[in-house]
């Protein structure tokens, strides 16, 4: 599918000369088709990291201050919340870090650190999250949201149907955006510089002209409400910047307009919407433009371009929202999801890595390492040498990176994808997803095998099938099972996904996201799974081993008895590997059997961010003797301890799942030791450089990778306050360690610490 | 195929004063062993061959006892390597951290191609991290015939081929062999004769020999020296291997590795004495120390 052919709707960008000065023209004056802008206008840069600059005083003197306030919200959970004002795109007073100082200013509230409140996800959400940190909600708020205004928490509950629910509460399907904020949505910040607000507006007016023209069925009357919210939003926009003294109804003239202008654009996004990712797209390139330009001119030196990046990067770091301790517990931390892409290939065998895109990364050493906002390297084996090592290096010293195929990405996205969240990748302003978290596998199993009661309360969950008899667990008769089992949950999760969306649209519409997306769009359905290595290793036992089930009085199996060896996912090894290829094959196959809302496509991800903690804890003992309430591994990666061939062989089981079959992504963790990656410095960059290429050419689509030692993290476990920026990655997302739980903390420490790789 | 070198009547007088069991070593039992190493040769199919076919096998090189493989970065040669580990060792190295190594028998009967289609699968891999196929051990000169083919299997792949040996079983090393080497990583245990008999149960001088065929013969070198304290750390000794080491010119780098206890476990597992117990890692100064013995001798060290 390309969908970079697809281009927006034809607009008429106001013309302005001064703002567009000396960029090489082309289709993007007449519509907007900001792909087009950057291919005429960028310069791909080959060169090393030798050109960056420090932080200058004032840069240092405003991440100070926040991190001075960074142990108190640590402390508290919370710096501060504003409980009466739900929060929109100008509901909050302009609010400043150090004003005199700031060179790209704004806040989601009047003051850094202090939450908004966002009560259209949910009422209780904001409501439990108030009360744990101490806040009264306001009454006059909770009538509003309760009585008069109707939440899409209070939507999906109201379409759920039995099924569901019984697989929701029994923790079979997990995670669902049912009481949040969906997120995974990226706007197209990236066009209120390049075209001002003002055509942007006219361009919504153009698409409405055009869905004018049609009869007012479902469809199209949705679409025209749309339409009418993402015209507000973009006015409301102009508004919020304008209380900060800034007129952006035109395009950005300078460097600085240009950051300043995107990141208004972000702000408007987090204030209005609490999602589970709000990421910010792929706009280092994009800027580098605006950035060089004024180089070039003389006006900006490179010190002054940094500064533009340290600044952005200072407001990304410091994006909260209310949320409450379960939910930060599901995603550990207090994760935001940033995400920023960078680097990777153009379509025409140009590098889009550009100096800004080393800028982007030099914050981690100007600002020290942060898991916000997250910077995702689009690698590829064919990136320029010097970006290559100063990735590498950034990995080593910070830990702070993922990296994701850009091989893979591109084909399916363009090459002006980004990444949301995690591992989804999608092509800016043309695509947006429908999130829908994930489903237990593991649990599904012993469902199966207990033909469809829960292994831990006996409760009949899926419908009444046969329980597997016999003594010994036989293989065929396990996996019909299960197969059958799988056909229901694909069923239920789907329509719970379809439930969900249809509310979210409804009554937690993303506004100003959606104002930055053309009309024409391609949805997602997001689909997940957990557990994919426990699965994997469990039918492994089952078919090359000797598993015993042990049943319980009710004759619920309870536990297995393995006797044997088996082959182990995660060793590259074939016979277990193709277990785990034909669960994800398979369980896709299923899905795309189902109608979809909004005939989104049908994706699927293997990914659980860090709630492999909280899947492992809801399910019972599995056959490949993970004991009840043991964690999974997190994403797609083996069992922890199970991978004895080294990290790379690891990686390249995982790298054999099918990315067609996995379109929303498929993630690994790896940590190393500096020293398991070579003696010198310059031979650990190497290779990290050589196994990150190794993963590419071997079609592995994500990876994390921790550079770290193990005595590390068990000092900071016991000293945190030694610790507060320590970073660590896990499946997809880099959190700050001393903020998760100690359970989590611990599962860190026992997975595979690969001493050597 | 490997021959009796040694008479039990010195294997004896070996097995008192090092704690490790020596095993006779003759055709080696492959297979059937009750202790399955965990999932060592996972992905490899071992070889389900009649026990007199699988001699013949072994005598032609194509069957070999393999302790496990994995895929290595930054140790065992440059890049990221498959590194083979063959099970068998005329060694008893009081420090050895992989004992179950020790014995041919209990290896996994695992034929050369089976190998050979691993190394071709890592093709891609060796090629952008500059790695490749490193045979080490046990002491993989002990299975010579199967070494042999699994390198000219490598080289006929265009992959860049490593060995790493104790050099004690040097003479196994053909010359043809000897060719089809990129690098030879020597563990040069000791520098003193009698340290390194008390180390290793072995005399040094077939590892003098053969590193200085090894240089003669153009090969590039990695020298590995373990720093045990107590043990190996004497300035005599360390310096006897410095003064060796600088005359082959093929040397391109030293490795001093200190002394760690993760193998102890698997002494204990395995049911042999390991008489180490009580000695710990190496202080920084002291690895500091040696590491500034063999950089006086203009050695490359890390």
């Amino acid at each position: 599918m390309a969908i970079t052919t697809d281009r927006g709707p034809a607009t008429t960008p106001r013309q302005d000369d001064d703002a567009w000065r000396g960029y090489v023209p082309g289709p993007w004056q007449d519509r907007i088709d900001v792909r087009d802008f950057i291919q005429r206008n960028y310069t791909p840069y080959t060169g090393d990291a030798s050109f960056l600059a420090g932080p200058t005083e004032r840069t240092t003197g405003i991440w100070d201050r926040l991190l001075e306030m960074f142990p108190t919200e640590r402390e508290k959970g919370v710096y501060d919340v504003d409980a009466t004002t739900p929060s929109s795109i100008t509901a909050h007073a302009p609010g400043y870090i150090d004003q005199g100082n700031e060179l790209i200013v704004g806040l989601q509230t009047d003051a850094p650190l202090k939450r908004a409140i966002m009560p259209y996800g949910g009422w209780r959400m904001v409501e439990g999250a108030l009360r744990t940190y101490g806040y009264e909600p306001d009454p006059v708020v909770g009538d509003i949201f309760t009585k008069y205004r109707k939440t899409h928490n209070d939507g999906v509950f109201d379409v759920y149907p039995p099924d569901v629910r019984a697989a929701r509460s029994s923790h079979l399907i997990t995670g669902l955006p049912d009481a949040y904020g969906r997120g995974r949505i990226i706007g197209d910040y990236r066009r209120v510089p390049l075209y001002g607000v003002d055509a942007l507006i006219a361009a919504k007016k153009l698409e409405r002209v055009e869905l004018d023209m049609e009869r007012s069925t479902e469809d199209v009357i949705r679409e025209r409400e749309e339409n009418a919210e993402q015209i507000k939003a973009l006015g409301e926009l102009k508004a919020m910047a304008a209380t900060y003294g800034y007129d952006i109804s035109g395009p950005a003239r300078t460097g600085r307009e240009a950051v300043q202008w995107l990141y208004f654009a972000y702000l408007a996004a987090v204030k209005e919407q609490n999602g589970a990712a709000m990421s910010l797209g792929r706009t280092s390139t994009f800027l580098d433009v605006y950035l060089e330009r004024d180089i070039a001119a003389g006006v900006l030196t490179e010190e002054q371009a940094q500064e533009l990046v340290d600044d952005l990067v200072i407001k990304l770091r410091i994006v909260r929202f209310l949320r409450t301790p379960e939910y930060d517990a599901l995603f550990s931390g207090d994760p935001t999801w940033v995400t920023e892409s960078i680097g990777g290939m153009g379509e025409d065998g140009r590098t889009l890595v550009s100096r800004t895109s080393f800028r982007y990364l030099q914050t981690l050493y100007n600002l020290g390492p942060a898991p916000e906002p997250n910077l995702t390297v689009l690698w590829s084996h064919q990136l320029p040498d010097g970006f290559k090592r100063f990735c590498a290096q950034v990995s080593i010293d910070t830990s702070a990176i993922q990296y994701e195929s850009d091989e893979l990405v591109r084909d399916q996205c363009g090459d002006d994808a980004a990444i949301a969240c995690c591992v989804s990748a999608m092509s800016v302003g043309k695509q947006m997803q429908f999130f829908g978290a994930r489903v237990n596998l593991g649990k599904a199993l012993l469902y199966a095998i207990n033909g469809g009661r829960d292994e831990i309360t006996g409760k009949q969950v899926a419908p009444v099938a046969m329980p597997v008899g016999g003594d010994v667990l036989r293989y065929d008769e396990v996996f019909e099972s299960f197969d059958r089992l799988l056909d229901w949950l694909a069923q239920t999760y789907v329509d719970a996904l379809n439930c969900i969306h249809w509310s979210h649209d409804k009554y937690a519409y993303e506004r100003i996201e959606m104002a930055l997306h053309d009309r024409v769009i391609l949805r997602t359905l997001a689909c997940g799974i957990a557990g994919l290595s426990v699965v994997t290793d469990s039918l492994s036992a089952i078919k090359y081993a000797t598993v015993r089930p042990v049943r319980d009085e009710t004759g619920l199996v309870v536990d297995y008895v393995t006797e044997g060896d088996y082959p182990l996912f995660g060793n590259d090894d074939d016979r277990a590997d193709e277990i785990a290829v034909d669960l994800v094959r398979r369980f896709m196959e299923k899905v795309r059997r189902q109608p979809t809302y909004r005939d989104a496509k049908h994706t699927q991800s293997v990914l659980t961010i860090t709630s492999n903690v909280v899947y492992g804890k809801n399910t019972g003992n599995t056959p490949d003797g993970r004991r009840k309430g043991e964690p999974f591994a997190p994403g797609a990666n083996p069992m922890n301890g199970r991978d004895s061939h080294g990290m790379l062989a690891s990686a390249l089981s995982v790298a054999k799942l099918p990315y067609a079959d996995a379109e929303d992504g498929i993630s690994l963790t790896s940590t190393v030791v500096p020293s398991g990656l070579g003696r010198t410095r310059d031979e650990q960059v190497t290779n990290l450089v050589g196994l990150l290429d190794g993963y590419n050419v071997s079609s592995g689509f994500h990876l994390n990778i921790n550079v770290l030692n193990r005595e590390t993290l068990e000092d900071a476990m016991e000293h945190p306050e030694n610790y507060p920026q320590l970073t660590i990655r896990v499946s997809g997302y880099a959190v700050n360690f001393v903020r998760l739980t100690r359970e989590q903390q611990l599962d860190v420490l026992s997975r595979t610490f690969h001493a050597g790789m | 195929m490997t021959t009796t070198a040694f008479r039990p009547t010195e294997q004896a007088a070996q097995r008192d004063r090092c704690g490790a069991p020596i095993v006779d070593l003759t055709v080696p039992v492959v297979g059937g062993s009750s202790v399955r190493s965990s999932a060592g040769t996972a992905g490899l199919d071992v070889s389900e061959a009649e026990r007199s076919e699988r001699f013949a096998q072994m005598r032609a090189g194509e069957l070999g006892s393999v302790h496990s493989w994995e895929l290595v970065t930054a140790v065992d040669g440059p890049g990221t390597r498959l590194t083979v580990f063959l099970s068998g060792c005329p060694l008893r190295c009081l420090y050895c951290h992989n004992p179950d190594t020790m014995e041919m028998r209990r290896g996994e009967p695992v034929l050369v191609d089976e190998l050979l289609a691993r190394v071709e699968r890592y093709r891609a891999v060796f090629a952008v991290t500059g790695g490749g196929l490193t045979v080490s051990g046990g002491e993989p000169l002990m299975q010579p015939a199967f070494v042999s083919r699994l390198l000219r299997g490598a080289k006929e792949r265009g992959v860049s081929t490593a060995l790493d040996t104790s050099g004690y079983l040097g003479a196994h090393c053909s010359d043809a062999m000897l060719g089809d080497l990129d690098l030879v990583l020597l563990d040069v245990k000791s520098g003193d004769p009698d340290t390194y008999r008390r180390v290793t149960g072995r005399e040094l001088q077939p590892t003098l020999d053969f590193g200085r065929r090894v240089a003669a013969s153009g090969t590039e070198i990695w020298v590995r020296f373990v720093l045990v304290p107590g043990l190996t750390d004497d300035v005599e000794n360390v310096e006897a291997v410095a003064r060796y080491v600088a005359t082959l010119p093929t040397v391109s780098r030293v490795e001093v590795l200190p002394f760690h206890q993760m193998g102890k476990d698997k002494w204990e597992q395995l049911g042999m004495k390991y008489e180490l117990e009580d000695t710990r890692a190496p202080e920084p100064e002291l690895v500091d120390r040696v590491r500034e013995q063999f950089r006086a001798h203009g050695l490359t060290v890390h």
